[in-house]
C-alpha cells in the first residue's frame, strides 16, 4: 500500500486529531464547547473550524487546488482573524498537520518521497492560509475606514450642520 | 481548582466524623440542640433573606418575553411565555418551578450541520435537575412520618407510590424482610451525583464553580447515603429513632432525654441535615425562594397597558422645549420651522 | 491566546496542549485592541453633568480614578440593591448550572471563558459576596468572594462592554436571571467614575442638547428630510410634504436619527415620509416629526436609568407641547425596550394622550392603552390587515428576504408576527432563518447597547458571527439576499457583519419594503426601488 493511500484510509483519524489540535488553541473551557455542540447555528466557530480542516485533509491527500484551498479555508481562517490570536496563531494550525502526518506514517515512509510532498503541500496551504488572513484583516480595516464614511456624520459637521456639545451656545 | 471541591470533600468528611463519635457520646447535643437550633437558623435566616429581598423596589416591569406579545386580536399571543395576565404570570412561574421550563428550553431541537434534527446532551442538565427536585420532594415527604402520629394516609399513600418492590431475604444468615426500596432516594443519590460529576468533567461548568457549588452536593450525597444505608443494610432503631423525632416536634425533647440505642450513624444523617438547614439561608440555595421573586419572571408582560409604578421615581433635570428653542431659535424661524415665541418676543423677555 | 508572539516552536511544537485552567479569578484581563470602544469625550461627560469627567485611555495603567473610588462603588453598589430587587435576586441565587453559558453570541463568537453571562456575572457577584454577605466575609474566595481592585475594575468596564443586553441568556436562565440587567446595573457604576465609552457618552450628549444622537440641529434635520422628499419625488413623482413640530397633529412620530443619516436606515426614512403622504392623501391623517424629540433610540439606557429617563422624557413633553392624539414609534431596538418597559413609569403617566385608536381602521390598541405609544410595525400590520394600503408586492420580487429579529423588540416586547405579517403581504420571497436563531432566539447584531463604533471592529465581528452564521444559511440555501429588520443600530451594524461573514447581502428596514410595494395617488411608473436599484421587469426601461 503507497503512502498516501494509507493516509487516505486514515483520513478520519488525521482530520480529527488535527481538529483537536486547533480547538485546543482556544482556552479548554471553551474548547470543549466547540467539540461539543454538534448545532451549526449554535455553535459555528466549531462548525466552521471542523468543515474546514475535513475538506482540506482530503485535499491535501488527493490534489491540492489553490483556488478550493483558498475556499475551504477562508471560514475557518475568517473566525481567527477576528479573534485573540496573533498572526502566527491564526494561520499556524496549518503546520500542525506535520507532526499528525509523521505519527500515523510511522519512522518507515518519513523520508518517502510522498512525505516530502506532503510536507511542500502543507507549506503552500500555510502560504495561501496567510493570504486569507490577510485579506481578512484587510476587510476588518477597511470596514473600520468605510464605516466611518457611511456615516455622513463628518459632512454634516464641515457643512456646520451639527453642533459639538462642546462648543459654546448658539454658535 | 481542585481545591474547591477538595475542601468542600474534606468538610462533609469532618463533619460525618464529628457526628459520628459525638453523636453517641453527647446525644442531647447532636440529638436535641443541633437540629432545634438548625430549624431555628434555617427559619430565621430564610425570613430574614426573603424579606431583604421584599424590601427592595421593583422599579421597573422587565418581564423577559419569550413569545410573542399581545398586540391586536388577529395574531395569536403566547399567553405563557409572554403573558398580559395574572393568570398567565401563575401558569408562566408555575411551570418554570414545577418544570423548570427555562432550562428545557436549552434542550429544544437541534439541527446537524448535514440537517439532521437530534437532541443535544444539554436535556440531561434539566433532567437531572428535576430528577433532583422531585426526589428531594418525596423524600422530605416521606419523613413526614417520622413527625406525626399517627401517619396521615396520605403521607401512607405517597410511600406505597415510591417504594417499587418489596422482597425478602430469608437465608440463615441474613434473614430480614428488606422494606420496600424507595424509588426516591435512590434517584436522589444518583442525581445528586450526576450534577457533581457534570460539575467536574465539563470544563465550562468546572471553571465556573465554587466551593459552594460542591459543599451542598456533598452535603446532600453524604444525607442520602446515609440515609440509605441505614434503611437497607445497616439497621438502626427506627421506634428510637421516631421516638426521638416525636419529641423533637411535641417539644418534649426539652427535657434533654434521648432514647436509648441509635445508632451513630443516625447522628451523621441528622447532623448533614442540621448543616443543610442552618447552610441554606446563606447560600445559593435560596434560590428556591429567589425564583419566585424573580422581576423577570413573575410579572405581566403588559407594560405598555397597565403602567407600572416605581417607588422612588424622582425627577431629572431635563433639556425643555423652551430651552432648546431657545438656542435654536433663529435658526428654527430661518428655516421656516415653528416656533412657540418669535425672536422678538424672546428679545424683549431677556430684556425685562 | 497571548498578545505577545509566541518563539516559533511554540507555535509548532504545541506541546503545551492541555494547560491546567487557571481559576477564572487569577487570569488577568487583557484589554485588546479592537475589542474596546474609545473613553468618553471629558466633554460630554461634563456636559450632561455626570461625574469625574476626563480624560482616560482604557489601555493605559492609570485610569485617572478619583481617590474615593472603592468608597463611590461600594456605597453606588449598596444604594443599588435597595433600589432594585432585580439586582439583589440576581445577586444571590445564580446556581451556575451552566446553562446560559454557550447561549451569549460573544462567548460563541469569541470563545472567551469571561463572556458566559454567568461569569459576567460573577465579575460583579464575587465582589458582591465579599462587601456585602456573611459567607464571603468569612470565607473569602472559598465562597467566591474577591475585592474590588483596580484590575478587578478593568476586568468589569472590559467585560460589560462586551454584552449588548440581549438578554438572549435570561430566557434560558431557570430563574430569569438576566444579564442585561446586571450590566446595566455595572455600567451605571462605572458611570460613577466616568468610566463610560465615547459611543456612548457624546450621542447621549448630543440627544440631551439638540434631541438627537448626532447633533443635528433643527434647521439642519428638516434640510435632511427635505433631501429624501427630492429623492422620493424623483422615483415615484410625488412630493411628499412631511409636518415639522406640528400642533394639534393627530399623531407624534419618533424614530432613532440613524434612520435620518445613515445608510441603509435612510432608505426606510424614505419609506416612513412615503407611508405617512399615503395615509394623509388618502385618509387625511396628519402625522408629525419633531425636531425637538427627534431621537427615538436612547444611548442613556446604556449609560444609567437616570440618563435613560433625561433622554426620554422628551417623548412625553413634546406629545404634550403638540396636543396629539398619541405617538407612533419607528423602527428600532433598543427605544423599544425603553418604550415598552421603562418609558411610563419613569414619565408617565401620560394622560394628557389618548388610548391609541387607528382612526383608518378604528382598532384601538388596547396593548398600548396607558403608555399611548405604538410601534410602526403593529400599526401597518393593522392597515394591512384592514385592506387600507395599496400594495403591488411584486415590486420587491427582485428581493429575497428573511427577518432578524432585534433582541429588544423580541426579549423585551415579544414583537414577532406583526413585522413577519407586514413583510409576507408587501414582498413574495420570505424565508425564515432556522428555528434556534430567530423569535425569541434571536442572535444580537453584535453591535448593540452602544458598541456600534467602529474601532471595536473585531469585538462587533465576533458578536456577529452567530447571527451571520445563520443569515449564511438562508443566503446559501434559498438565495437570500435581503436581510430585514426593524432597528437602527441592525441597520448601522449588519451592513458590516454581512460584509465579513456574508458578503453580498443587503439590509433593510421593513417600512423600506412596504414603501417599495405602496402605490402612492398620482404616482408615475415608477422603474427604480428607493435604492434607485431597477424594479423587476424595470431591468432595461432603466437603461
Amino acid at each position: 500500500m503507497s503512502v498516501m493511500a494509507q493516509l487516505v484510509s486514515r483520513k478520519e483519524a488525521i482530520a480529527g486529531k488535527w481538529l483537536a489540535r486547533v480547538i485546543d488553541t482556544y482556552p479548554p473551557e471553551t474548547a470543549r464547547f466547540l467539540r461539543g455542540q454538534q448545532d451549526p447555528f449554535a455553535n459555528p466557530v466549531g462548525q466552521a473550524t471542523r468543515h474546514s480542516l475535513n475538506t482540506l485533509v482530503d485535499m491535501l491527500l488527493a490534489e491540492l487546488d489553490e483556488a478550493a484551498a483558498r475556499t475551504a479555508l477562508d471560514p475557518v481562517i475568517r473566525v481567527r482573524a477576528i479573534q485573540a490570536f496573533t498572526p502566527a496563531q491564526a494561520v499556524g494550525f496549518v503546520f500542525d498537520l506535520k507532526p499528525i502526518l509523521r505519527e500515523s506514517l510511522g519512522p518507515a515512509a518519513q523520508n518517502s518521497e510522498e512525505s516530502a510532498l506532503l510536507e511542500d503541500r502543507i507549506d503552500r496551504l500555510a502560504l495561501i492560509a496567510f493570504d486569507v488572513y490577510m485579506q481578512c484583516r484587510e476587510k476588518i480595516y477597511e470596514l473600520k475606514a468605510n464605516e466611518m464614511k457611511n456615516t455622513t456624520y463628518k459632512a454634516f459637521a464641515r457643512a456646520g450642520l451639527i453642533k459639538d456639545p462642546d462648543q459654546g451656545a448658539g454658535q | 481548582m481542585n481545591k474547591f471541591y477538595l475542601s468542600s470533600l474534606l468538610a462533609v468528611f469532618v463533619l460525618a466524623l464529628i457526628a459520628w463519635v459525638g453523636g453517641p457520646s453527647a446525644p442531647w447535643l447532636f440529638g436535641i440542640v443541633l437540629p432545634y437550633l438548625a430549624v431555628i437558623l434555617f427559619v430565621y435566616g430564610v425570613a430574614r433573606r426573603v424579606m431583604g429581598w421584599s424590601r427592595s423596589a421593583v422599579p421597573f416591569a422587565i418581564p423577559t418575553t419569550g413569545g410573542q406579545q399581545r398586540s391586536m386580536p388577529w395574531i395569536k399571543q403566547n399567553k405563557i411565555d409572554n403573558p398580559s395576565t395574572h393568570l398567565g404570570v401563575f401558569i408562566r412561574m408555575a411551570l418554570e418551578i414545577l418544570t423548570f421550563r427555562s432550562l428545557f428550553r436549552n434542550t429544544r431541537m437541534k439541527m446537524t450541520h448535514e440537517g439532521r434534527f437530534s437532541y443535544n446532551l444539554e436535556i440531561f442538565l434539566w433532567l437531572g435537575a428535576i430528577a433532583f427536585h422531585y426526589a428531594f420532594l418525596t423524600t422530605l415527604v416521606r419523613h413526614m412520618r417520622f413527625f406525626l402520629e399517627p401517619v396521615p394516609l396520605c403521607i401512607q399513600a405517597i410511600e406505597a407510590v415510591d417504594s417499587f418492590f418489596r422482597f425478602e431475604i430469608s437465608y440463615d444468615a441474613i434473614q430480614f424482610g428488606l422494606p420496600g426500596v424507595y424509588i426516591s432516594g435512590i434517584v436522589l443519590l444518583a442525581a445528586v451525583v450526576y450534577l457533581f460529576l457534570r460539575r467536574l468533567f465539563i470544563a465550562k461548568v468546572r471553571y465556573i464553580s465554587l466551593a459552594q457549588d460542591y459543599f451542598p452536593l456533598f452535603l446532600i450525597m453524604g444525607i442520602a447515603f446515609t440515609g440509605i444505608l441505614m434503611r437497607y443494610f445497616t439497621k438502626v432503631d427506627i421506634a428510637a429513632i421516631k421516638e426521638l423525632t416525636m419529641s423533637l416536634v411535641t417539644f418534649k425533647a426539652l427535657s434533654f432525654k434521648v432514647p436509648q440505642g441509635i445508632g451513630p450513624l443516625f447522628y451523621v444523617h441528622l447532623a448533614f441535615v442540621s448543616t443543610l438547614l442552618i447552610y441554606f439561608p446563606f447560600s445559593k440555595l435560596m434560590h428556591m425562594g429567589g425564583v419566585f421573586l424573580s422581576p423577570t419572571r413573575n410579572l405581566a408582560a403588559n407594560t405598555r397597558e397597565v403602567r407600572h409604578v416605581n417607588p422612588w421615581n424622582y425627577p431629572v433635570k431635563v433639556h425643555t422645549y423652551e430651552a432648546y428653542e431657545n438656542e435654536f431659535r433663529d435658526k428654527m424661524v430661518e428655516a421656516g420651522l415653528p416656533v412657540d415665541k418669535m425672536p422678538e418676543e424672546s428679545a424683549e423677555e431677556e430684556k425685562e | 491566546m497571548a498578545d505577545e508572539t509566541p518563539k516559533p516552536s511554540e507555535l509548532l511544537s504545541k506541546i503545551d496542549y492541555h494547560t491546567p485552567s487557571t481559576h477564572w479569578m487569577d487570569v488577568p484581563v487583557n484589554i485588546r485592541k479592537g475589542m474596546y470602544c474609545y473613553a468618553s469625550n471629558p466633554k460630554s461627560v461634563e456636559y450632561l453633568g455626570l461625574p469625574n469627567a476626563r480624560a482616560w485611555n482604557p489601555i493605559e495603567e492609570d485610569w485617572k480614578l478619583p481617590e474615593n473610588w472603592q468608597q463611590i462603588l461600594h456605597e453606588g453598589f449598596k444604594e443599588r440593591l435597595e433600589k432594585f430587587r432585580s439586582i439583589k435576586v440576581f445577586m444571590d441565587i445564580c446556581v451556575r448550572c451552566g446553562a446560559c453559558a454557550d447561549k451569549c453570541h460573544f462567548f460563541i463568537g469569541t470563545g472567551d471563558p469571561k463572556n458566559m453571562p454567568v461569569l459576567r456575572a460573577e465579575l460583579l457577584r464575587s465582589v458582591y459576596r465579599n462587601d456585602f454577605t456573611l459567607m464571603g466575609k468569612l470565607l473569602g474566595r472559598f465562597a467566591g468572594a474577591r475585592p474590588m481592585s483596580l484590575a478587578v475594575l478593568k476586568e468589569w468596564w472590559y467585560y460589560l462592554f462586551q454584552c449588548t443586553e440581549c438578554r438572549r441568556c435570561s430566557l434560558y436562565c431557570p430563574y430569569g436571571i438576566d444579564t442585561a440587567e446586571i450590566t446595566m446595573f455595572g455600567r451605571e457604576l462605572l458611570n460613577l467614575l466616568g468610566l463610560n465609552i465615547d459611543w456612548i457618552a457624546t450621542p447621549v450628549a448630543n440627544c440631551y442638547r439638540t434631541g438627537n444622537h448626532l447633533g443635528i440641529q433643527p434647521h439642519a434635520f428638516k434640510d435632511m428630510l427635505e433631501f429624501f422628499v427630492d429623492d422620493i419625488e424623483e422615483i415615484t413623482g410625488v412630493r411628499v410634504e412631511p409636518n415639522f413640530n406640528k400642533k394639534g397633529a393627530d399623531i407624534l412620530f419618533i424614530t432613532p436619527s440613524g434612520d435620518v443619516f445613515a445608510d441603509p436606515g435612510t432608505y426606510t426614512c424614505m419609506g416612513y415620509l412615503m407611508l405617512f403622504h399615503f395615509l394623509k392623501e388618502k385618509y387625511g391623517l396628519d402625522v408629525t416629526w419633531s425636531t425637538y424629540a427627534s431621537e427615538g433610540g436612547n444611548f442613556g439606557s446604556f449609560t444609567s436609568h437616570e440618563t435613560m429617563k433625561r433622554l426620554n422624557a422628551k417623548m412625553y413633553l413634546e406629545a404634550k407641547r403638540l396636543g396629539v392624539k398619541w405617538i407612533l414609534g419607528g423602527e428600532c431596538g433598543h427605544m423599544w425596550l425603553v418604550i415598552n418597559q421603562y418609558m411610563d413609569t419613569m414619565n408617565g403617566p401620560a394622560d394628557f394622550l389618548e388610548v391609541p385608536v387607528n382612526p383608518i381602521t378604528g382598532t384601538r390598541f388596547d396593548n398600548a392603552a396607558s403608555t399611548k405609544m405604538v410601534h410602526l410595525s403593529e400599526f401597518t400590520a393593522d392597515l394591512i390587515k384592514h385592506g387600507k394600503l395599496d400594495l403591488k408586492p411584486e415590486r420587491n420580487d427582485n428581493k429575497i428576504l428573511t427577518f432578524h429579529d432585534s433582541c429588544n423588540p423580541s426579549r423585551g416586547m415579544g414583537m414577532f408576527d406583526e413585522p413577519r405579517y407586514v413583510i409576507k403581504n408587501v414582498a413574495n420571497h420570505f424565508y425564515d432563518m432556522p428555528a434556534n436563531t430567530i423569535r425569541e432566539h434571536t442572535f444580537c447584531c453584535g453591535s448593540g447597547s452602544g458598541l456600534n463604533a467602529g474601532e471595536n471592529m473585531e469585538e462587533r465581528m465576533a458578536g456577529g458571527l452567530p447571527r451571520a452564521n445563520a443569515v449564511k444559511y438562508v443566503h446559501e440555501k434559498y438565495g437570500v439576499n435581503m436581510l430585514a429588520c426593524v432597528c437602527a443600530i441592525d441597520r448601522a451594524a449588519l451592513p458590516a457583519s454581512m460584509a465579513y461573514w456574508v458578503p453580498g447581502m443587503q439590509v433593510t428596514g421593513v417600512t423600506e419594503l412596504v414603501a417599495n410595494a405602496l402605490v402612492l395617488p398620482g404616482e408615475q411608473e415608477r422603474t427604480t426601488d428607493l435604492r434607485g436599484e431597477p424594479l423587476p421587469g424595470m431591468e432595461e426601461a432603466d437603461e
